[in-house]
């Protein structure tokens, strides 16, 4: 592997947040050209990463190269020209309530690009259309359910059709018809464009449809990573119990606490 | 809280001008949103208009009360003219409307920029790289400088009509001498002074309400919080920029 076909690459990462450590030494790349899926547990720090690399906050230690360029360091100037080549859908969609449907799709080309409008309103329109959500343009995003504002949060992470999309969970909330639609989308604009991908999921079955290279977090560190096939047959029980969704192994259910019984105990009447 | 008051004072207001700088350079590039500006001085001005015209008549109406009573304790109570228009004027029309406008339309700006930040909608701009200061903060902030003024001359001028109905309508004043008297006592300078002042508070009541919106903690409580505070800051800065400009245009 080539270096300079890491688009993504992060270098012992150490970050922690009040006081308590997300990361300790993480290790992780992405090649150009190929959806890479992060997966962990709820809480270990997915959108956290996503939020390091896009330089949202910065690490404590460690260095993130995206687009051969330290994010860590990068000026506000450089950062937004580097944020402008990547889509991003967030995980709570963070939609624009004072805007609708159409114009929120439309934001990002009008803030960055001067289109005649006929030309734009085809560009939103293709994006709808392929979430499906065309009819819906002149809505308000607080009459959509939710499976909706994450589909017209897709539609305006693609619109610019950005060199590299990044997905926060993009398969919450949707049914299995939308599912299906959005994984072959995604699938679709990283096959045909060949738009770099990263994906964070918990949807085991559907990210080992698409992804080429997988990586799990757990507590901190990337606990394995490799291709769909190798993580399924792998024997480390951190990836047995993530995979199969066994509720007792290595990694707990439960987010850090005192004993149970001593703290129902003590705290009675 | 207290035992910190002058470290944390000083600190805030370093912030605030930190951000005053930071809007300051996105002003330029945001007049480029047209429609946002317009829109936004109509939510600032039109929508304060109607309480600063109450608010204007009824001070004016009260200015002619007590002014009556004072000057005519003095025979001079043909001079109400020109102590209704000086004081409405030069002071009471500036503040009175600033203290207004951070009730009215300043707690409505920050509530909707801290909603804004507590719905991650400005985290979501900054990764598609749009500068919410310059897409939201600086239309807003510069749709308070221009309604503050325009609402200050509307408050002052019926305020002047407030005190002219009671002093020339119920107390008897002559009303040639209540008009001729203001005209020849009213200088441009008086005016100017009104002016600047209200350009000021237009400054501090919008940088206020638009720095306590983008500072608030993303909670529901913390927007309370920072609506409560922009009443607040707003109110003690008008006073405190009102002495120090009085003093010196004295
Ligand atoms: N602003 C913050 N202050 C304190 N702790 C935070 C903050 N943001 C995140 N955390 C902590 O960081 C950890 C990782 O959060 P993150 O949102 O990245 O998890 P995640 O892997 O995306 O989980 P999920 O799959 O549920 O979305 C959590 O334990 C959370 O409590
Ligand atoms: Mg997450």
């Amino acid at each position: 592997m080539n270096r300079s076909d890491l688009l993504v690459e992060v270098s012992d990462l150490d970050y922690a947040v009040d006081g308590r450590s997300i990361f300790q030494g993480l290790n992780l790349q992405a090649e150009r050209g190929r959806i890479t899926a992060i997966m962990g547990p709820s809480g270990t720090g997915k959108t956290t990463l996503l939020r390091l690399l896009m330089g949202a906050i910065h690490p404590q230690r460690g260095s993130i190269r995206f687009f051969g360029q330290d994010v860590v360091h990068l000026a506000r100037g450089p950062l937004y020209a580097l944020r402008r080549r990547v889509g991003m859908l967030f995980q709570n969609g963070a939609l624009l309530t004072d805007l609708s449907v159409f114009e929120n799709v439309a934001f990002p080309l009008r803030e960055h690009l001067r289109l005649p409008e006929p030309l734009l309103r085809r560009l939103v329109l293709m994006k709808l259309q392929a979430v499906g959500l065309r009819g819906a343009a002149e809505m308000m995003p607080f009459s959509l359910s939710g499976g909706m504002a994450r589909r017209v949060a897709l539609a305006r992470a693609i619109v610019m059709d950005p060199e590299v999309i990044i997905y926060d969970e993009p398969f919450v909330g949707l049914d299995p018809i939308s599912m299906g639609v959005i994984v072959r989308l995604i699938q679709s604009l990283n096959q045909t464009l060949g738009i770099t991908t990263l994906v964070v999921s918990h949807d085991v079955q559907e990210i080992n449809a698409i992804a080429h290279q997988t990586y799990l977090l757990s507590e901190g560190a990337v606990v394995a990573a490799g291709t769909p096939d190798a993580l399924r047959t792998a024997a480390a029980p951190v990836v047995n119990q993530f995979m199969n969704g066994l509720p007792d192994g290595p990694v707990p259910f439960h987010y850090p606490a005192p004993d149970y019984h001593r703290q129902l105990l003590q705290e009675g009447w | 809280m207290l035992s910190r008051w002058p470290a944390g004072a000083l600190l805030k207001l370093g912030a605030v001008t930190l951000f005053l700088l930071r809007i300051f350079a996105q002003c330029l590039p945001a007049l480029r949103y047209r429609r946002e500006v317009v829109q936004q001085i109509y939510n600032a001005g039109a929508r304060s208009l109607i309480i600063v015209m109450l608010c204007g008549l009824f001070i004016g109406m009260v200015l002619g009360l007590q002014g009556y009573d004072l000057l005519q304790r003095f025979g001079s109570e043909s001079s109400l003219g020109v102590v209704a228009a000086l004081g409405l004027i030069k002071e009471l029309g500036p503040v009175v409307t600033a203290l207004l406008f951070a009730g009215r339309a300043g707690t409505s700006l920050t509530s909707e920029i801290g909603l804004m930040r507590a719905t991650d909608q400005l985290t979501a701009m900054e990764m598609m790289a749009v500068d919410p200061v310059r897409r939201v903060v600086a239309p807003r902030f510069i749709g308070g400088i221009i309604a503050v003024p325009l609402l200050t001359a509307i408050f002052s001028c019926i305020g002047i009509f407030g005190a002219q109905l009671v002093g020339v309508g119920l107390m008897g004043v002559e009303s040639g001498s209540f008009w001729s008297q203001m005209q020849g006592s009213v200088q441009l300078s008086d005016v100017n002074e009104g002016l600047i002042k209200s350009i000021c508070f237009g400054v501090a009541c919008s940088l206020m309400a638009v720095y306590e919106g983008f500072h608030a903690e993303p909670t529901a409580a913390g927007v309370g919080l920072a609506t409560t505070r922009t009443v607040v800051s707003s109110a003690v800065l008008t006073l405190v920029i009102d002495y120090m400009l009085t003093a010196a245009f004295l």
